[in-house]
């Protein structure tokens, strides 16, 4: 083994054994590739953040439970320090959650951190999905990223319920009732599957340690299986940007990871961990010790499951009592199918395929790394807003009895007025939404074009009066100007000169999706409107024209 | 037709022209001109901020001692009382100042005192073409060497094989759990059985139930059962005494009751959640999971919400001793529905 060149030779110990390091995995090659990677900023990227940063969190807490929760179902008599339930006959899960909650020193503090960051990660990943729809980073070539990015909503969902079951409390006991209940409905083979899921009847002695091996090993490896990919695919699309000046579909422009950007990410790790360290020191989360044991018999009224279930519980109540059928002999209960698989089966079926739909109906086969400002793609806005209220009435729905109750009005009147919202909640939000993005792309052209309004009124020499507009500086207009706006494409001939049936379809679909779309003031539109009568050495007179806003 | 930008993938720089005839772009200005920060600027303001991130990592410090005070200065004499809501309170405290002085002191660095000149770095292509058509030609090459296309014996014995081996790896999950047999058209109720109290198990007698009153049932002997709660998910009873007049029986079931005292179900034909809301006034019973409603002098037909079915009835009666006991079991499956039920 010979070398031409003198092999280095670090001159400090850090430099030893970085150097040693190196060497073996290589290390000098990923610090070349990533110590410099530039992340664009931007206050809406940090919502996925959160969510990985809740799930660290979730990691860290719940590792710390599983060191004292026993998830038997064996029975045993409590005999913990919370005098209300001594003696109190109860499963091993629900005891032990006691002693965490009661005997161990921080057990409570670590139970309602685990809870609160569990909440807090699927709102984050909700939120982030939002963000990542309202601005079109779902299109080419992140499509991908987007389904794994659905996945991981509904596996925290998985996670969430198994979770929520383990302490075996009255609260969750019912919840895996109606589980039970719903499985049931399902034709064929629910019977079977209830049985199997809970080794026999309900609720017999096996679905807390089934679900507990689900809740610690399974699904969140599949997390985090998940996450790995998602951002290892953050990696090779690099992150996305907002159009504006300086920033083009070619470049990324932001911080690099180190040291910027890696002080910021990693300094809101801590921030994240510190405000679910304060929510799980104030805030009391499912005090499992107020409801009691698991028993079949007894239920709290005006019980409320996490969140993230809500809109599922929701559309169970919704559902109005009809549609259960017995045929030669066999009962299919719509009543409970239908609610409990169709709403959340649209909502997720449209998710994961929109990126495909949209694309579809543009037939933009680009790559597209620039965000797009939710009012510059308003049919897409309008049907995420559509989406979110769907969403929110099946949500607020599941608060049915406890809106009633807190406004006093009638809990029938509750649900007939969501019944009803169901319907047309998303065609008004569409409509509304849809409006509300075009008024705003006229108001982004109107002043691309003449300028702010100053509300300075002038009168000029020949006894006209004029407000006085401020033209933009050129970063204000760019910004307001150069965005992509997609027209209507009507249907298309194929080769054979024919246009089928699908593109009939998408031609209508494209008509309505563009049809009244704002277009961008165009450079030729600028120019009109300046040289309308007025140089720019006129300054401030030059908006004269514009008053009446022709 | 309008022309559009749809040609090649790379062709970003294009703006805002779909749809117009002529292509003209704006002009960009480029990234705006760097403000330079106060700490930029002024040595002192940039002291300034190394002190205040100084003094929020002391103030972590402070956060961390907080929590051990919290932890071990506090002593629980009786869990439920004020003691563990304050160690609780010093722990999240501690914690959330020990994590914030942290977060903010970084955070707080990093945009004063870290450089905060935006870079401007190009994206590659995510497959470059010359890697493409090098990745095509190797995996030809190991397709051709394996020969699974010229020998179609070894590929079609194959799939099937690959496709059999997985299912014993389903069938393996057989016994996760008994198969259903007849066990949900059942309960402990029979005729004989006596109606107790839930959950002390203490015989009811009739002459006990005043009108206007609830009264939560089980079966005699279920606190013994083998499965107790599996049984009690099934057999549990809501017992209600009303104006004998206020019931209108159908045909066949005018002795299901005795004296206005009528046995019903608990379980919501819904999904399961125990029925346990008896409005007195209006004879109605109210799931709290999905509020159905289920009207009493009805026989409990759903007069509101999302289950079908009304709750089935427990055929009563009294014993020679005055006691209510059951008829029969139920004459139907208590619960939610399933497809076997018919």
């Amino acid at each position: 083994m010979s070398t031409s060149t003198a092999p280095y030779e670090p001159k400090t110990n850090v430099g030893r054994i970085t150097n040693y390091v190196d060497q073996r995995v290589g290390g000098s090659g990923m610090v070349r590739e990533f110590g410099r990677k530039v992340f664009p900023d931007h206050w809406t990227f940090m919502f996925g953040e959160v969510a990985l940063y809740s799930f660290v969190i979730l990691l860290l807490s719940g590792t710390f439970l599983t060191f004292f929760f026993d998830p038997s179902m064996a029975e045993t008599h409590y005999d913990g320090s919370y005098v209300p339930l001594k003696g109190v006959e109860m499963s091993m899960a629900y005891a032990s959650s006691l002693d965490i909650s009661f005997d161990i020193r921080g057990g409570l503090f670590m139970r309602q951190v685990h809870h609160w960051s569990a909440l807090l990660f699927v709102a984050a990943m909700s939120v982030h999905m939002l963000r990542v729809f309202f601005t079109g980073a779902f299109r080419k070539p992140r499509e991908l990223n987007w389904v794994v990015g659905a996945t991981l909503l509904i596996l925290g969902l998985a996670e969430g319920f198994t979770g929520y079951s383990l302490p075996d409390d009255l609260l969750s006991g019912n919840g895996l009732r109606i589980i039970d209940g719903v499985i049931k409905s399902i034709p064929i083979v629910g019977t079977y599957i209830s049985f199997f899921l809970f080794g026999g009847e309900f609720p017999g002695t096996v679905i807390i340690p089934r679900l507990y091996v689900l809740h610690i090993l399974l699904i969140p490896a599949f997390i985090l299986l998940m996450i790995a990919i998602h951002l290892f695919m953050v990696v090779v699309h690099k992150h996305t940007q907002f159009a504006g000046p300086g920033r083009t579909n070619n470049n990324v422009v932001g911080f690099p990871v180190g040291p910027v950007y890696a002080a910021k990410a990693g300094g809101f790790f801590f921030i994240v961990f510190g405000v679910v360290a304060l929510m799980a020191g104030m805030f009391t989360i499912n005090p499992i010790w107020n409801y009691g044991p698991y028993d079949p018999s007894p239920i709290s009224a005006g019980t409320q499951p996490d969140w993230y279930i809500g809109f599922v519980d929701g559309a169970l109540r919704l559902m109005p009592g009809v549609w259960e059928f017995v045929i030669f002999g066999y009962t299919l209960s719509l009543n409970v199918l239908l609610p409990a698989l169709v709403p959340a089966g649209i909502l997720f079926a449209l998710l994961f395929l929109w990126p495909w739909l949209e694309a579809w109906v543009t037939k933009d086969k680009r790559e597209h790394h620039l965000l797009d400002r939710p009012r510059n793609a308003p049919t897409r806005t309008a049907i995420g807003v559509a989406g979110v209220i769907y969403y929110c009435v099946l949500w607020a729905a599941a608060s049915s009895d406890l809106i009633a109750t807190h406004f006093s009005i009638s809990l029938n009147d509750v649900i007939y007025w969501l019944r009803a919202l169901f319907i047309l909640g998303p065609i008004i939000g569409f409509v509304v939404s849809k409006r509300i993005a075009l008024a705003l792309q006229r108001k982004d052209r109107e002043i691309a074009l003449h300028g702010r309004e100053t509300g300075r009124i002038v009168r000029l020499p020949h006894g006209e009066f004029i407000e006085v507009h401020e033209p933009l500086d050129k970063y204000k207009q760019y910004k307001l100007v150069n965005f992509e706006s997609h027209d209507v494409l009507p249907a298309q001939p194929n080769a054979e000169g024919k246009i089928t049936k699908t593109e009939k379809a998408r031609g209508l679909l494209s008509r309505i999706f563009f049809e009244d779309r704002v277009a961008p003031a165009s450079p030729a539109e600028i120019r009109a409107a300046h040289a309308h009568g007025h140089g720019e050495v006129e300054g401030e007179r030059e908006k004269k024209a514009e008053v009446s806003g022709h | 037709m309008a022309r559009r930008n749809d040609g090649s993938p790379n062709t970003p720089d294009r703006v805002g022209t779909d749809g117009h005839a002529e292509v003209e772009r704006f002009h960009d200005p480029g990234l705006p001109p760097h403000r330079p920060r106060l700490a930029d600027k002024d040595p002192r303001a940039a002291k300034r901020a190394e002190k205040q991130v100084a003094i929020l990592f002391l103030i972590s410090i402070v956060g961390t001692i907080l929590f051990f005070v919290g932890y071990f200065a506090i002593e629980i004499d009786e869990p439920g009382s004020s003691d563990l809501r304050l160690q609780n309170l010093l722990l999240g405290l501690g914690t959330a100042f020990a994590m914030f002085g942290i977060g903010i002191g970084i955070v707080h660095w990093a945009k004063t005192l870290m450089p905060d000149h935006e870079v401007v770095e190009s994206r590659k292509p995510v497959t470059k073409e010359s890697e493409r058509a090098e990745a095509e030609q190797i995996l030809g090459d190991i397709i051709e060497e394996t020969g699974i296309k010229r020998r179609p014996l070894i590929r079609n014995t194959m799939l099937v094989a690959m496709i059999l081996a997985p299912f014993p790896a389903i069938a393996i999950f057989r016994d996760l759990g008994p198969l259903p047999g007849d066990v949900l058209r059942h309960t402990m109720w029979d005729e004989g059985v006596r109606l107790t109290l839930d959950p002390t198990g203490t015989p009811i007698r009739a002459s006990d139930v005043t009108i206007g009153s609830a009264v939560h049932v089980i079966p005699e002997g279920l606190n013994e059962a083998e499965h107790k709660l599996e049984e009690k998910a099934k057999a549990v009873v809501l017992l209600m005494r009303l104006n004998p007049e206020d019931l209108s029986p159908s045909e066949g079931r005018e002795d299901w009751g005795y004296e206005g005292i009528v046995a019903y179900s608990k379980i919501c034909t819904h999904v399961g959640c125990p029925v346990a809301l008896y409005e007195q006034q209006t004879h109605h019973l109210l799931c709290p999971c999905h509020q159905s409603t289920f009207d009493l002098t009805q026989e409990c037909k759903v007069i509101f919400g999302p289950a079908v079915r009304p709750l089935p009835q427990l055929p009563i009666t009294v014993d020679a001793e005055g006691y209510l006991v059951a008829q029969s079991d139920f004459t139907e499956p208590v619960g939610p529905s399933f497809w076997e039920r018919g």
